[in-house]
């Protein structure tokens, strides 16, 4: 087995699968994340039924287990790619029909990625604890932090561009992960194309939308 | 017409090499690249210097020898066509021409732009044939195969092994090749026997030649001389896993 996960072919794929399940991570983020404009009691509500649920450790762990997974295969793939050509080319150019603004940036993109999240576990979990009550119950008031945090132009600048930056990283490695784990069709390829595309910017503007949203709303 | 070719010039394996600016008068533009480089080595070889190294042999698009980065692409600008098939028409008069070897790590310079694609052998000789017994040739028509997964072989085998794909490809990735010498065999019944076998071991020889890993950019689909498509890279992507599933539950 060993030999599968040292293989250039066998961490494709567990970076490919890791890439798609953290795509999916992010459908029901943002699902949950959307009824912040529309429903404050219920994203609270939402919110506190998730974290007080104990099988909330377990996922976490498998959450940050695949972003440690992705990430670490990622370096360790762009760092042999990097040594399969010790001399460059003194003049390079791509065909025009092959490498994308998106594909070509996919590292950089993944490294935005990296610190947003960082930063944003930081500014989000682990930040302010305000509370409010519902019939009877105490809870944490994520609503007003988030309101709190986007109150600030910087804050939703940086969020916007961290999301360009997902939307770019998830334009080419939507599709990028379904051929890494074998699935290339004449007809169906063109649709899982089409559908990355949606997806990187509905996911990004989707993001990006509560963000500007909670700043034009101007605070708490 | 006139051109400004600057070549990269490199003694040997080890030493480091250079490009070097050559101005050449009255080309023709029914030239083939190659006939080009010819001229430029025969007034080299007349002013007593060396001439410059590259790989040839048909010279008519069918062996893959001929190789050459032009103008940072691989055989050239020109899709779909090797370098022995390329035409001086289709550059301009005064143009300036670069011309470098494919570099890989895989792929050491022999000399100037002579590559040593080498590693490309040792993958197919890990599993790139099938052992078929000796005797009278058997009836073409023997054994029925689809048409489409004969097709499908057929644009597999059109592959040359020239390396334009690693060449072109930012992470000098060789699965274009291995992938199209893998699906020849996988498409058809005479492949079956040592299928998982020969998934498994002409991606070890590739891994271990020191090739880069595929990240989708398909700069090597787009650079191929004869149009090998991407989607045997992802029939390679299928038959490995699959393969290591089976060679796992056998006894
Ligand atoms: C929510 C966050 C992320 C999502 C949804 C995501 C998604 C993906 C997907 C689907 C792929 C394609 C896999 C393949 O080609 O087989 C991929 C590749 C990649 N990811 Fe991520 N990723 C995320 C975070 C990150 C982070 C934090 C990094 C950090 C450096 C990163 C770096 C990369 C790199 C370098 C590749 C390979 C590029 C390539 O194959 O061209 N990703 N990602
Ligand atoms: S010399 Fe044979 S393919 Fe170009």
């Amino acid at each position: 087995m060993a030999s599968y996960f040292s293989s250039s072919i066998g961490r494709k794929h567990i970076l490919a699968f890791t890439g798609l399940a953290l795509c999916g991570f992010l459908v029901t983020h943002l699902a949950a994340n959307l009824l912040i404009p529309f429903n404050p009691q219920a994203f609270n509500t939402y919110s506190y039924k998730l974290i007080t649920n104990p099988l909330i450790y377990v996922a976490e762990v498998g959450l940050v287990g695949l972003f440690l997974v992705h990430v670490a295969l990622a370096f360790w793939l762009n760092f042999e790619n990097r040594a399969a050509r010790p001399q460059r080319y003194v003049s390079k150019k791509n065909t025009g029909r092959g490498t994308t603004p998106s594909s070509a940036t996919m590292v950089i993109t993944g490294l935005v990625t990296l610190v947003f999240l960082v930063l944003h576990v930081m500014n989000i979990k682990f930040g302010a604890h305000y509370t409010v009550t519902y019939d009877g119950v105490e809870m944490r008031d994520l609503h007003r932090l988030v309101l709190e945090y986007f109150s600030s132009l910087p804050n939703v600048i940086w969020y916007v561009v961290a999301h360009v930056a997902l939307a770019l990283h998830t334009c080419h490695g939507f599709q990028s992960a379904f051929q890494s784990l074998g699935f290339n069709h004449p007809r169906y390829t063109a649709c899982v194309k089409a559908l990355g595309k949606l997806y990187a910017v509905a996911i990004a503007g989707g993001f990006a939308f509560i963000a500007i949203w909670a700043y034009g709303r101007g605070g708490v | 017409m006139k051109l400004h070719l600057k070549i990269w010039r490199q003694k040997d394996t080890k030493a480091s090499g250079k490009i070097v600016s050559y101005e050449l008068n009255d080309v023709s533009p029914d030239m083939s690249f190659l006939e080009m480089l010819d001229v430029l080595n025969e007034q080299l070889v007349s002013k007593g210097e060396d001439p410059v190294a590259f790989d040839h042999d048909c010279r008519e698009g069918i062996c893959g020898m001929c190789s050459l980065m032009i103008n940072g692409q691989a055989h050239g600008p020109e899709a779909l066509t090797t370098t022995c098939q390329l035409h001086m028409r289709k550059f301009k008069d005064g143009d300036t021409i670069v011309i470098e070897p494919f570099r890989a790590r895989a792929f050491p310079i022999v000399k100037d732009l002579a590559v040593d694609r080498s590693a490309f052998d040792r993958v197919v000789q890990a599993g790139g044939y099938v052992s078929v017994n000796t005797g009278n040739a058997e009836d073409a028509n023997a054994i029925p195969i689809p048409k489409e997964n004969a097709d499908l072989a057929m644009d597999a085998a059109a592959c040359i092994g020239c390396g334009a794909c690693v060449a072109a490809c930012p992470n000098a990735a060789a699965m274009l090749f291995v992938s199209a010498k893998l699906s020849q065999f996988a498409l058809l019944p005479q492949g079956q026997p040592e299928r998982e076998r020969r998934a498994l071991r002409m991606v070890d020889q590739m891994d271990k030649e020191g090739f880069g890993n595929c990240t989708n950019h398909y700069e090597c689909m787009a650079s191929c001389p004869k149009g090998i498509d991407v989607e045997n890279i992802a029939r390679m992507n299928r038959e490995y896993g699959f393969a290591f599933v089976k060679a796992r539950s056998k006894p």
